[in-house]
């Protein structure tokens, strides 16, 4: 069987998706990265041409194809927007994990996914010293954003980065096993990446969140990375391997739900791990990644629908207090439909009054590794998302994604703009601090 | 093939970046939103000025390279799809709205401003930019105007044909032809804009375009007849007209189509009635209430069930929902949507829809039927599999059904969605013989060699 066969062989499992694309071309109109650059091969429509165009052996270029898959933020804004339900991301995502099998990866990605990812005990470790010699490399650039930028233009380009937490979360925190108080529920905690290495503060402010409201907590030992880095770039083997390990982790406590404060690890846990669990997993290991995709929420959701945290009904009109807005990750609201939740959380924070900024659901531009391989457009896309943010007229911007987080405090730090970045989650422990142990 | 030095050429116009010729960026510029084949051109080039288009037409023109103008290629008869081996030339890099003249009602804008940004821009001042075809969130007035796009405002406000105002285009060899202008009134010279008005890309590539603007209406009011029969309905929707009111939009939905609607979206549609009417009437608020009170006494002396009027704006936008849903709910239903658009006069609505479930039944496919019933134009939709071969061929004589039966009732082969090569071999069965001749004579003097969207509604 030549290549060419085996490949559209592959590619025939997603034919009958494919297919539901009748090419009305209604995407052009939410892409951000389409609305940047006009390209068909950037939008949903061109690429799900190109995949059909493969599968039919209309032509043979699977490493064009490639190419132009990987231009792609993942947001989901095209599938959420799509007259004919065409399930954008799912396809996507396996077409890179087909291809990325097909072509073989990117030496350096194979190094990073296979060698580091892969081991979350040698990753931790490297991280750590990376924490304590960062400074020979980076500067401060903002201390509002806490924000750093390269000392050298290479390897940082432009960016302003958020630097590694000197202590990381999983130091002070993993093996934490308490028991349920009022509530008598119990949480596992999937602290993510991000939270645990550049924002250990968030971690601290789930837990006090969870605390004031009884909520007992899990958080394993030796925790890895939802996997997400590596399928995106299409290392299925090294996501099934993360996927394996954490449930292995996960389900060495009982718990009721697996809840965390990155809104990628919750959509990728929530809906890509069962999508991947039926390639490579046994029928049991299949059966308990969904049952714990069931239970796995974002934080907002666990604190307002289960745990009871409520907002207060909010003053109208201006009355000087801070004016703080909120930016929609792509993951929480176009993935998970978690768009009020955080609106309600952050509305317990008497010290802020809640803005709407304009677009509050458009991409921000981040797109995990998008922004280290198409840094220019991620930040073009960045600056409309800054743009709107300052337009609100706030001091404080919160978000319920570290990724986003990231991506914004860059785009911020790089204008100038004195505005503070902060998860939801941080809003409400900071209310609860104010407020005081609450006596329900 | 295109030649070496031609290339080279087109880089040093238009920047190596505005010109593709991998073949992977060449197939997504190969089709268009017909369930047509695609056809892959050798070269996709996208302008970013006037000058540069006018080049690049006196170039292909020079060359005798077929061309094709693309705005956001959702074209439903093929008009956007190229010749093989031809050019592709992008027009959404020219996205200027050049002017909004607020005194004089008039807007002037390059050929890739989308549609929904146009109307958004003008009622921002007031002014309202009635054509809404189904794609506006993404098409290009340029493709509007090629296709004299129609919409759900048809009945009262017309067609993009009814708000042009002047164009200035490029010819096959890159001269510069107006027409038309920015006065209310004007019989300078042939009105050419008549001509290139639908002619989808076979006479000539627009460069500015001059629509006309009105004042927004100052009120709206929607509702929902509900019908236990289909004749009960399409007879109302003649009623309507005949006691001389004109509403904004009068929408048809069949039974088939409420339930994908209810099964897609549970907008809280009566799943067990035949048919409904989505009915909007607009303009001053006493004359809306009047108007609003008149229609909704009609509907009841006509044998609706019931009529839900929607008493504020979200309720307005639930009405709109369920019909903005019609076809994305029907899409889901099946892998290949076909969307026709057969007309006709809209007395004959009635028996338009009894041709329908007859041509349905004796093709044994499934039809969704939904549209623009105050205009005629109806958008029987056909839901199958284009795999499947021996349906697709009774897909492909069910259409040929619909069409037949339109012409019998006066009608015409497409409302709004153009000829295209989906449709062209069916024109002389609408026209004639010398229709078809004339209108090739005319290609052929202002295009001798043949290089603008060739094959396109005329055929060859």
């Amino acid at each position: 069987m030549s290549d060419m066969k085996k490949l559209a062989r592959l590619l025939r499992e997603l034919e009958e998706q494919l297919m539901a694309c009748m090419r009305c071309g209604l995407c052009q109109s939410v892409c951000p990265l389409f609305a940047e650059t006009g390209r068909e091969s950037d939008v949903a429509r061109g690429k799900l041409a190109l995949l059909d165009g493969l599968l039919q052996g209309m032509f043979k270029d699977p490493g064009g194809v490639n190419e132009r898959l990987m231009r792609c933020l993942l947001c989901g804004s095209c599938a959420a927007n799509c007259p004919s339900g065409v399930k954008v991301l799912d396809i996507f995502i396996k077409a890179r994990a087909i291809l990325g099998g097909y072509m073989g990866l990117h030496p350096l990605k194979q190094a990073l996914f296979r060698g580091l990812l892969a081991h979350p005990v040698l990753f931790d470790r490297l991280l750590e010293w990376g924490a304590a010699i960062q400074g020979i490399f980076i500067k401060p650039a903002d201390d509002l954003l806490g924000t750093s930028c390269g000392r050298t233009r290479y390897p940082f380009s432009d960016r302003h980065i958020k630097a590694l937490a000197p202590v990381a979360f999983h130091t002070m925190a993993a093996g934490l096993d308490t028991r349920p108080g009022a509530s008598n529920i119990k949480v596992g905690f999937f602290v993510g990446c991000l939270v645990d290495k550049v924002f250990p503060e968030i971690g601290k402010a789930v837990l006090r969140s969870l605390d004031h409201h009884g909520v007992g907590v899990f958080i394993p030992r030796e925790l890895g990375c939802c996997g997400i880095p590596a399928l995106a770039s299409g290392d299925a083997g090294t996501f099934n391997a993360l996927m394996r390990h954490n449930l292995a982790k996960l389900a060495s406590k009982p718990f009721d739900y697996l809840v965390t404060a990155c809104a990628t690890c919750t959509s990728t846990i929530k809906k890509i791990w069962p999508m991947m669990a039926t390639f490579g997993l046994s029928p049991g290991e299949h059966a308990q990644i969904l049952s714990l995709a069931d239970r796995t929420m974002d934080i907002a959701r666990f604190l307002t629908e289960i745990a009871g945290a409520t907002g207060r009904k909010e003053l109208g009109g201006i009355d000087g207090r801070a004016i703080l807005t909120y930016h929609d990750p792509c993951h929480l609201k176009k993935s998970l439909g978690v768009a009020a939740q955080p609106r309600t959380l952050i509305r317990t924070n008497p010290r802020y009054q809640f803005r709407e900024m304009a677009e509050a659901d458009r991409c921000c531009g981040c797109g995990g590794s998008f922004n280290l391989q198409h840094y220019e457009l991620s930040a073009s896309i960045g600056k409309r998302k800054r743009d709107n943010i300052v337009q609100s007229q706030c001091s404080v911007v919160a978000t319920g994604c570290p990724a986003c987080m990231l991506q914004i405090s860059d785009m911020l730090s790089r204008a100038g703009d004195r505005i503070e970045v902060k998860h939801v989650i941080e809003i409400y422990a900071e209310s609860l601090a104010e407020s005081g142990r609450q006596s329900e | 093939m295109i030649g070496q030095g031609l290339v080279k050429e087109f880089e040093r116009i238009l920047g190596k970046e505005n010109v593709f010729r991998d073949e992977a960026d060449r197939l997504t510029y190969s089709y268009d939103a017909a369930v047509l084949e695609p056809v892959l051109p050798s070269i996709v080039l996208r302008p970013l000025s006037s000058e540069a288009l006018s080049y690049i037409l006196r170039l292909c023109n020079e060359n005798a390279l077929p061309l094709t103008a693309r705005g956001a290629g959702t074209n439903l008869s093929g008009g956007a799809i190229p010749k093989e081996n031809g050019v592709v030339v992008l027009t959404n890099a020219m996205n200027k709205i050049l002017e909004i003249n607020e005194e004089d009602m008039y807007a002037v804008v390059q050929p890739g401003v989308v549609t929904a940004r146009l109307a958004a821009a003008v009622e921002a001042k007031g002014l309202f930019y009635p054509p809404d075809p189904g794609s506006q969130a993404v098409s290009t007035l340029g493709g509007n105007v090629a296709e004299n796009a129609g919409g759900l405002r048809g009945l009262k406000y017309g067609v993009t044909r009814d708000y042009v105002m002047g164009l200035s285009f490029f010819d096959a060899s890159g001269g510069t032809v107006k027409t038309g202008s920015r006065t209310v009134k004007c019989v300078t010279g042939y009105n050419l804009s008549g001509l290139l008005v639908g002619s989808e890309g076979t006479l000539g590539v627009f460069d500015e375009i001059i629509l006309r603007l009105i004042p927004i209406p100052a009120s709206r009011k929607a509702m929902m007849a509900v019908f236990d029969d289909v004749s009960g309905a399409s007879e109302t929707v003649a009623a309507i007209i005949a006691n001389r009111i004109v509403p904004a939009t009068l929408e048809f939905m069949d039974n088939f189509t409420i339930r994908a609607v209810e099964d897609y979206s549970h907008a809280g549609l009566p799943t067990d009635a035949a048919a409904l009417l989505l009915i909007e009437v607009d303009g001053y608020p006493a004359q809306v209430e009047e108007e609003a009170a008149k229609v909704e006494l009609l509907c009841r002396q006509m044998g609706a069930m019931y009529v839900r009027v929607a008493r504020d704006a979200a309720e307005r936008d639930k009405v709109w929902e369920a019909r903005r849903a019609a076809l994305s709910a029907l899409a889901k239903l099946r892998p290949t949507v076909v969307l026709e658009d057969a007309t006709v006069p809209r007395s004959k609505i009635p028996a338009m829809i009894r041709a329908l479930e007859n041509i349905s039944r004796d093709f044994n496919l499934t039809i969704g039927t939904f549209g623009h019933a105050g205009d005629g134009n109806l958008h029987p939709t056909i839901l199958t599999d284009r795999r499947n071969k021996e349906e697709w061929e009774r897909v492909e004589a069910a259409i040929e059904a619909i069409f037949d039966r339109a012409l019998e009732l006066g009608g015409t082969l497409s409302g709004e969605h153009g000829i295209g090569t989906a449709k062209s071999r069916f024109l002389e069965k609408e026209t004639s013989r010398a229709t078809i001749v004339y209108s090739r004579r005319i290609k052929a003097a202002l295009d001798p060699k043949n290089i603008l969207n060739p094959g396109k509604i005329i055929g060859a």
